[in-house]
């Protein structure tokens, strides 16, 4: 009440001086929110820095959110890295799918999405003879394709059954997530996308039109949602009994 | 008075060139294949993202231990100062590296991408007990070599015990190497155990020697040469003598996964399951495997039988290509327990028991790496002096004198 008089009373080259600061302001806000949204994302680092090892990028998936009959996110992975089905499923590359779980004892049945884990002690990573499965130094486990000899020793040895054989001729590539025949291949977590300032595919799937089930971010940065969820919800990883230091997780299993 | 060893090339008549081309089809067949598989992709065979190594894998394994374990009588002779086994070393140390050489082929085109050997080459992840097989293969080759060298170089022969002791204890090496690739499988509950790589040594003992006689056998019954009856009595009495320490090592080993409660699962599946596995184990290792040839070679009514002790090698053979199959095969037919205490299931085939069914192509693979370890082995013998040219038993074990009839007892 006692501003609106204040406010008339000012001249008017001020009251002008006054709308056009709050527009600028306004505009670069407007500007900088979303920059400050995938700063949390991202870390806000420049494609042509290096990785950073102060970030360990990781996945909370809530399996009591996660429904029967919904695969959004494996929609959406499979068009993100242009996966397709050659109609054989036995060889059929897979990098994301539905596992339904159904307790031996009680009954209870739930779902989930399997995935790389991205572990810190990552089996495959040990046992690739040639190093064409690593780990980046912000968690992300990738498959070099150039020199993948195609031996699927890291097949064997994934906890996860995480990673797919590349068995035929490829078509329909698309540019940012190239693969090849006779190499093995698995989530990236949409790498590609994450450098970028973006989320996974199937996290973005999730949100928009399905459960939410899925939150992606930096488990290092205590700001983080993922960090604050993990600190504030039961969560666990899958075959914990193995130490592998799984940058996904899961709550409610 | 001691008698020298002398050593020919193999005469070879239309019989020798004939089995060489034999060999050479099934080659042409096994690289036929290769391209096959390398133009239109691995759908075309039998493995899936289930079932990742197939029967060409089968093959492979069972070249590369039994490559250690045919250098036996090498070990025996050098390492062990056994006289009676150093006629028999060259051809032993030759055979390692052919078979080696089989092995190695097999398992280098099944690669996704056979091409890029080279990587594989000049790429190492030391955290790979499959990056130091690769050291350790390549170093077996130039050891033997360099102890086939010794051996048949006159100057050299007073180096060849400790070089035969270095091929020894490579050997054993390289085969603990090999039996770790799923030793060291933390994830599969078929494998994730340390006695992998010593049952591998054991194997390769067994698998090794029984495919020595075969070809000793084959080598002098074909060139007319002679073989005495001492020299396959003593490689016979060893081979009972490892079939018997394989199904030792075999019950312990089961017997320690039955004993803990997250292994009973892929133990009833492979020892009761009643499916293929079942019958390769208990009907192809444990029986034509282990038990028959024990009984063939040690019974008193066949064991001096030298078609005998051949049909017992031959089922050692067979059976070790048994054991191997339900060690790679089953071990991965067995679905992962990704949530223990709950059923999984997914389109990606979570928690069923996954199918194999070897395709053609993969078979012919597998066999030419037989062939190109058996033509190896045949050039070689033919085109340089790896065979003595008797083997009779007096000349193996010329009598001690004054003559002692007991010597001969002891060592037969």
């Amino acid at each position: 009440m006692s501003k609106q008089p204040e406010e008339n009373t000012l001249a008017a080259p001020e009251r002008a001086r006054r709308r056009f600061l709050t527009q600028v302001a306004a505009v670069t806000g407007a500007a900088l929110a979303p920059g400050m949204v995938l700063f949390e994302v991202s870390q806000a680092r420049a494609l042509d820095q290096p990785v950073s090892g102060k970030v360990r990028w990781g996945m909370l998936v809530d399996t009591t959110k996660c429904t029967r009959g919904c695969d959004l996110c494996v929609k959406a992975c499979d068009k993100e890295n242009g996966i397709h089905s050659h109609g054989r499923p036995e060889t059929d590359s897979q990098w994301i799918r539905k596992i339904r779980l159904r307790d031996l004892h009680t009954g209870y049945v739930q779902f989930l999405p399997m995935l790389c884990q991205h572990c810190k002690y990552a089996p495959c990573v040990d046992v690739c003879p040639v190093g064409a499965s690593f780990r980046r130094a912000d968690g992300i486990v990738l498959v070099n394709r150039h020199i993948c000899i195609g031996c699927r020793y890291c097949m064997m040895a994934c906890p996860y059954k995480a990673r797919s054989f590349v068995s035929e001729p490829l078509h329909d590539q698309v540019p940012w997530s190239p693969r090849g025949m006779g190499t093995v291949e698995a989530c990236t977590f949409c790498v590609h996308r994450v450098d970028r300032g973006h989320k996974p595919a199937c996290v973005d799937a999730c949100a928009a039109d399905g459960p939410g089930a899925l939150v992606f971010g930096d488990m290092k940065d205590p700001g983080s949602k993922i960090a604050k969820m993990l600190a504030k919800e039961q969560s666990s990883e899958v075959r914990a009994d193995l130490k592998l230091d799984t940058g996904v997780r899961y709550h409610g299993i | 008075m001691k008698q020298r060893i002398h050593y020919r090339e193999l005469e070879g008549g239309i019989g020798f060139w004939v089995l060489l081309a034999g060999f050479g089809v099934l080659i042409a067949l096994g690289l036929a294949s290769v391209h096959y598989m390398e133009t239109y992709g691995h759908w075309v065979t039998g493995m899936t993202n289930q079932v990742v190594w197939g029967i060409p894998h089968v093959f492979a394994v069972f070249l590369i231990v039994a490559a250690s374990g045919v250098l036996n009588t090498a070990s025996v002779a050098s390492v062990f100062a056994r006289t009676p086994y150093k006629p028999l070393a060259p051809l032993s140390g030759l055979l390692s590296i052919t078979l080696l050489i089989g092995g190695l082929a097999v398992l280098v085109l099944d690669l996704g991408h056979s091409d890029r050997i080279l990587v594989a080459m000049t790429h190492y992840n030391f955290r790979s007990i499959f990056a130091w097989n690769i050291f350790l293969y390549i170093g077996f080759m130039l050891v033997v070599a360099i102890y086939l060298w010794f051996n048949m170089e006159r100057r050299m022969n007073r180096y060849i015990r400790p070089v035969g002791f270095v091929a020894f204890v490579w050997r054993i090496t390289l085969t603990t190497g090999t039996g770790s690739i799923f030793g060291f499988l933390i994830a599969r509950d078929a494998y994730d155990s340390a006695l992998m790589g010593p049952m591998f040594v054991i194997m390769s003992f067994s698998f090794g020697l029984a495919i020595y006689i075969l070809v000793l056998m084959s080598s002098y019954a074909g060139s007319g040469r002679p073989l005495g009856d001492a020299t396959l009595r003593r490689l016979k009495n060893l081979l009972g003598v490892f079939i018997a320490a394989v199904l030792y090592f075999l019950a312990i080993f089961h017997l320690t996964n039955l004993y803990w409660a997250q292994h009973v699962g892929v133990e009833e599946f492979i020892l009761f399951g009643g499916n293929v596995y079942t019958w390769l184990f208990w009907g192809g290792q444990v029986l034509l495997g282990g038990l028959v040839p024990l009984a063939l070679l040690y019974s008193p009514a066949t064991g001096n039988s030298r078609f005998w002790i051949a049909v017992s090698s031959v089922l050692v053979i067979l059976g070790g290509l048994a054991l191997v199959y339900v060690i790679i095969i089953g071990g991965q037919a067995y679905p992962l327990d990704l949530f223990p205490g709950k059923a999984v299931s997914s389109t990606f085939y979570d928690g069923v028991i996954n199918t194999y069914t070897p395709s053609l192509p993969e078979i012919l693979l597998g066999i030419s790496g037989i062939a190109i370890s058996l033509a190896a082995t045949m050039v070689a013998i033919k085109f340089l002096p790896f065979l003595p040219v008797s083997l009779k038993d007096e000349v193996v074990e010329p009598p001690a004198t004054p003559p002692a009839p007991a010597t001969a007892e002891a060592h037969a």
